[in-house]
Parts: structure tokens; sequence; C-alpha cells
């Protein structure tokens, strides 16, 4: 604020500044969580300030159609802290986006089962569709996240124009967008909010001198109807995840979401081969009834941003979500949340020229991309647990042991619950390890897991349990 | 209502979600529903303050205070609500404090309607201490 001030009254430094004023324009291309989030926040805080800008969101997809074409191709997970904070900023997610509430989370090992129940046992996980649901999937009357946000992003003021970008120019200095029309629109402020999956982010030019793409990794979402019943069975309320010794699988998880579960595998090299032996896994196959994995009603290989994009912002134009940076693995929802509300505040508060977003969006996408330097760490550890089956006794008795005892400490549970979540920071995570009571009670839990019989009645659903 | 896909905790009704005195550690917003607030004071009935809906945040002062709750808070029908935690909330807010911008919001649009509440009751009260020197005077004539 105070430098916008400066800047106005002409006190700051003899440079020309950058600055939105009074009826500036802005383009966002992609009308994602990156794309509304920025937009909502930065017509919020403009108005916060008596600033009046127009925003245009240019997103061709409308959200509305079931299966490939209105979706963003996504887990489709809101974290335990992003429902939070969405709600303290007045941003709620009503019944008809949310398809299920997750309070629970179930680990699956070659060793047997352990459920790590919420704290609270309330339901602030929400399993959500990007577009609107499978390409089977019952028509609904309220479309998914994507379409909710775009909707809030337009009721706060900012237009939606149903135009795919195609490139960006510049005229006079200022970004100009070229849709595939031809037709073309001039820019105060562009925010690329596209995403690594969308054709944009290769169509359109670098923000500025030293920008660097993220670097990206493939994964593999699919979906399974079993029907409302067959979902509230198997599955309930809790996500599924698994700690298995398959070569190159780093994490997969199966999600409930009214009719259907979504499934999403992360891992090295993935590929239908990686897939097939991921679904042929006992462990896996037990989570379906009559342990058959249903035929596939929907799949996809989305791209993930596993490292950040370097100098993701120019004058006057800003990368963000995951065009910039995103968390390792988890919480890319979050991820969009925090990077445009820190673009849409240097540029109301700061500046839009490149020093501005450097000064002021820079540390949040540094912050994220120092923590998954933690992550890269967390994962490590979380490899050697997937590789070593008396690790794995320890972990999940001392899990099981946590969860068994009501109202104790949930020292490894708390642990695996925010790694499965993405609820805390990474830093967070490892941080609490290290205290000296999580490793002097995995100790314990180690040796007594690995002691004969000292699985017994500890899990479900193991040979020992 | 009770929604098996929706956030937070259902509430039956007349269900307490927090007693007046009870040490807090997080807020709560409202996803569904109505819930009241009520004074409570030894041997007489609680006083309903005021009542909240859909949208609404409350128990925020625990957020901010070490104090305990000021009031009581029960649910008018079936109500859902969305537990806030402190320790999630303030940290994220050390990061981003515009976090906190909404929540200063809407405390400052309590804060007025209180305001305005207490000049409508001190009117109110003017009003008829007039209207009683009123009628007194025409009882005891000119």
């Amino acid at each position: 604020m105070a430098d916008r001030g400066a800047v106005r009254s002409g006190a700051a430094a003899a440079a020309p500044a950058l600055t939105l004023e009074d009826g500036a324009r802005v383009g966002v291309v992609g009308g994602g969580p990156a794309g509304s989030f920025f937009s909502i926040f930065l017509l919020r805080m403009a108005e916060s300030v008596g600033l009046d800008l127009s925003v245009d969101i240019h997103e061709p997809r409308f959200f509305t159609h079931r299966g490939p074409a209105g979706c963003n191709h996504c887990g489709g997970i809101v974290s335990e802290s992003m429902v939070q904070m969405l709600a303290a900023e007045g941003i709620d997610l009503p019944p008809g986006v949310v398809r299920r509430g997750i309070d629970a989370y179930v680990l699956h090992t070659d060793l047997g089962n352990v459920r790590i129940r919420a704290p609270g046992a309330e339901k602030r996980i929400a399993a959500v569709y990007r577009g609107n649901g499978p390409r089977e999937s019952e028509p609904v009357a309220v479309a998914g996240f994507d379409r909710h946000l775009l909707d809030l992003a337009e009721q706060r003021g900012a237009t939606v124009v149903r135009r795919l970008v195609r490139d960006l120019e510049w005229e006079n200095g200022r970004p100009r967008l070229v849709g595939t029309d031809g037709r073309t629109t001039t820019y105060d402020l562009v925010a690329i909010a596209a995403g690594v999956n969308s054709q944009a982010l290769g169509l359109l030019p670098p923000p500025g001198p030293g920008s660097v793409p993220p670097r990206t990794q493939k994964t593999f979402i699919c979906e399974f109807r079993l029907g409302a019943d067959g979902v509230a069975e198997w599955f309930g309320d809790a996500m599924h995840v698994f700690l298995l010794d398959l070569p190159r699988l780093t994490f997969a998880a199966l999600i409930p979401k009214g009719e259907f579960v979504t499934c999403c595998l992360l891992g090295d090299d993935l590929d239908d081969a990686l897939v097939e032996d991921f679904f042929a896994l006992p462990e896996v196959k037990a989570c379906f009834p009559g342990s058959v994995v249903p035929p596939l009603a929907c799949h996809c290989y989305p791209r993930i941003n596993v490292a950040a994009a370097r100098r993701p912002f120019g004058d006057r134009v800003v990368w963000i979500g995951d065009s910039g940076v995103a968390r390792l693995y988890k919480d890319g929802i979050g991820s969009a949340y925090r990077t445009a509300k820190a673009a849409a505040k240097a540029a109301v508060f700061h500046g839009i020229a490149v020093a501005d977003f450097e000064r002021h969006y820079w540390p949040a996408c540094r912050s994220l991309d120092t923590d998954n330097a933690i992550a890269r760490v967390v994962f490590g550890v979380t490899h050697l647990i997937q590789r070593a089956r008396f690790l794995r006794r320890g972990v999940l008795r001392m899990t099981a042991h946590e969860q068994a005892a009501a109202g104790g400490p949930r020292r490894m549970s708390g642990v695996l619950w925010d790694v499965f979540t993405g609820s805390a920071s990474y830093g967070d995570v490892l941080r609490r390890t290290l205290r000296p009571a999580f490793p002097l009670s995995l100790a314990w839990h180690l040796a007594a897991g690995n002691a004969p019989g000292g699985m017994r009645g500890v899990t479900e659903g193991g040979p020992d349990g | 209502m009770a929604d098996a896909k929706a956030l937070g905790r259902v509430y039956a009704d007349g269900e307490v979600v927090f007693r007046q005195g009870d040490t807090g550690d997080c807020m709560y917003t409202i996803q569904d529903g109505r819930l009241e607030v009520l004074a409570e004071r030894e041997g007489r009935e609680p006083v309903r303050l005021a009542v909240m809906e859909t949208g609404d945040i409350f128990g925020e002062m625990a957020i901010f205070e070490r104090e305990v709750r000021s009031a009581t808070v029960r649910a008018l029908g079936e109500a859902r609500v969305l537990t806030i935690d402190k320790r999630t909330f303030l940290g994220r807010v050390q990061e981003d404090p515009s976090l906190a911008f909404n929540l200063v919001r809407m405390m400052s649009a309590r804060i007025r309607a209180l305001t305005d509440r207490a000049g409508e009751r001190r009117t109110g009260g003017e009003r008829r201490r007039a209207e009683r020197r009123g009628e007194d005077r025409r009882k005891t004539g000119p």
C-alpha cells in the first residue's frame, strides 16, 4: 500500500513505475482455479483501495460438459487447510460442488490396513470434480469446482470471454492477447493461468528475460463407476492411499466421489505397464466389490508441475498457478490459491513491473519451491518405507496404536495425515518427526512390530492382522 | 440437510456448539442452517443475543484472545458447521496477513450493528421517558 501511495504521489524513485490505475484492463488466460482466484482477489483488493479495474478471463470451456471436454484433469482434492482458508475468505464449497466430504484416510500396505481419522471427526477435505464428472456420469444441476470459482469471479465483476488465446503480442509496451478467432485485446496486465496441461503455455512467449517454464511429470487418473451405494459401502467417507513395494510407484490414492471413485497414480516414467501392475496387486483389488477392479469409465495421463518455473513474470505479465510453481505431488488447488493471491496483491498494492513481481510475488513462489525441496526428503523416506518391510511394520503399528488410543498423541498419524492430505507444509511435517518423542516412539514400535506376534490384532486385512 | 457429501459437522436441533465459559481454540463458519447466540446467567433463563445464518462466522474471539467463550451457541434446527483451527488460521495469517481481512470486515460490521442497536435502545428509552413526562404533565395539568 505504501509503495502505491508513494508512486502515485511522485515521491518514489525517478524511474517510471508501472502500476494499475483507475480504468486499467487486466486479461487472465485460463479460467481454472488460479485464474478465478486471481480475478476474485484482484477485484476484491482493488475495491478495498477504491481502484476501478476491469478483468477479462479468457476461458473457452464452460466446465459443464461431462468427460474430458469439461475437465481439468486432476485428482480433485481440496485439502483440509485449504477448505478452512477458503471458508475464512468467505468462499464456501456447497454440497453440489463437494462430491464427498472426507473425514478419514485408509492406509493400505501388504501388512494390512489402518484407518486414520480426521482430528475432530469432521469432514474438512473436499473431493470435487474439476469439470462436470466423468464421461458416463449422471448430469447434475451444479457443475464442478472450476465452474463454481469461475461463477464467483463473474459475480465479483470479472467478464468471462469464451475464446481460446493463441498468442501474446505487444502494442506500445502493453501485452495484447490474440484469440484463435483473430480478435485481439490489449491489456495493462496479463496473468497466464493456463496450467501445464494447456497448449497455451507452449504457444505464448515467456513473460520476460530468463523465464523458463516449469518441469512436468506424467500422472495417471481414472474413474470407476460403483454407483452411490457401492461407493458408500466400499469406500465411505475415506480416501484410500497405498504404501506398496511396487517399483516406480511414488503415490497412489482412491478417492470416493458421488457414484464414482477416482484413482490417482504418481510415479517415475508412468506408463500402461505400471498402471496394470498396480491394479493387479491384491491390496488394490481388495478395495473393490468381489476383489475385481471394475472397467475404467474415464482415464487420462495429465502432467503435473514437479519443478518450479524460473522467473515466471515480466513487465505487465505474470504466470500463476501450476504454470509457475505448485506443491510437489499435493494440493495443486492450494498452490493455485497462494500464487494467485500473491500475484494479485503485488499488482494492486505494489505494481506490475518485473521488479514488483520479483519483490512481492516471487517470495510466495520461492516459499513453495523451498518446501518442495524438503518434500523430496520426505518422499525419499516414504520410498524407503515402501521398500523395507520391517519399517512398514513399525509405521503401521505406531499408527494403529495411536488411532486406538482416543485423545492420545497423534505423532505418526498426524505426520501421515498431513503428508497424505497436504494440510501442513512439508517443512512442518519434517520438523515434527525430529522431535525426540517421535523417533523414540517409532523405535519402540519397530522393535515390537518386528518381534514374533508383534503385529497381531494391530491392523485389518493383513496376513498378521 | 444431513448430506453425506457435505463438509463440516451436522448439529441436531438444540445441540450446543460451544458453551459460555468454555475455552476455545477454533472459530466456525455456518455452511447451512441457523444457530442462536445465548447469554447465560446463573439462575435465570438464557437471553438470545442473536441468530446467525448460512455464511456467518462465529467464535472468532477465541482466535485473537485467550479468554473463554463469551456466549453459548446452539443449533436452531439442524445446522452444518465447519471448524477453522486457530493454529492453522494464525499460521497462514503470518504468511498472508490479508487472510484476516474478511474477518476484520465481518467484525467491523458486527460492531456497527451493535452500535446501531445501542443507539436504537437509547433513542427508544429517551422516547419512552419523554412520553412518560408528557403523560405526567397531562395528569397534573398546566
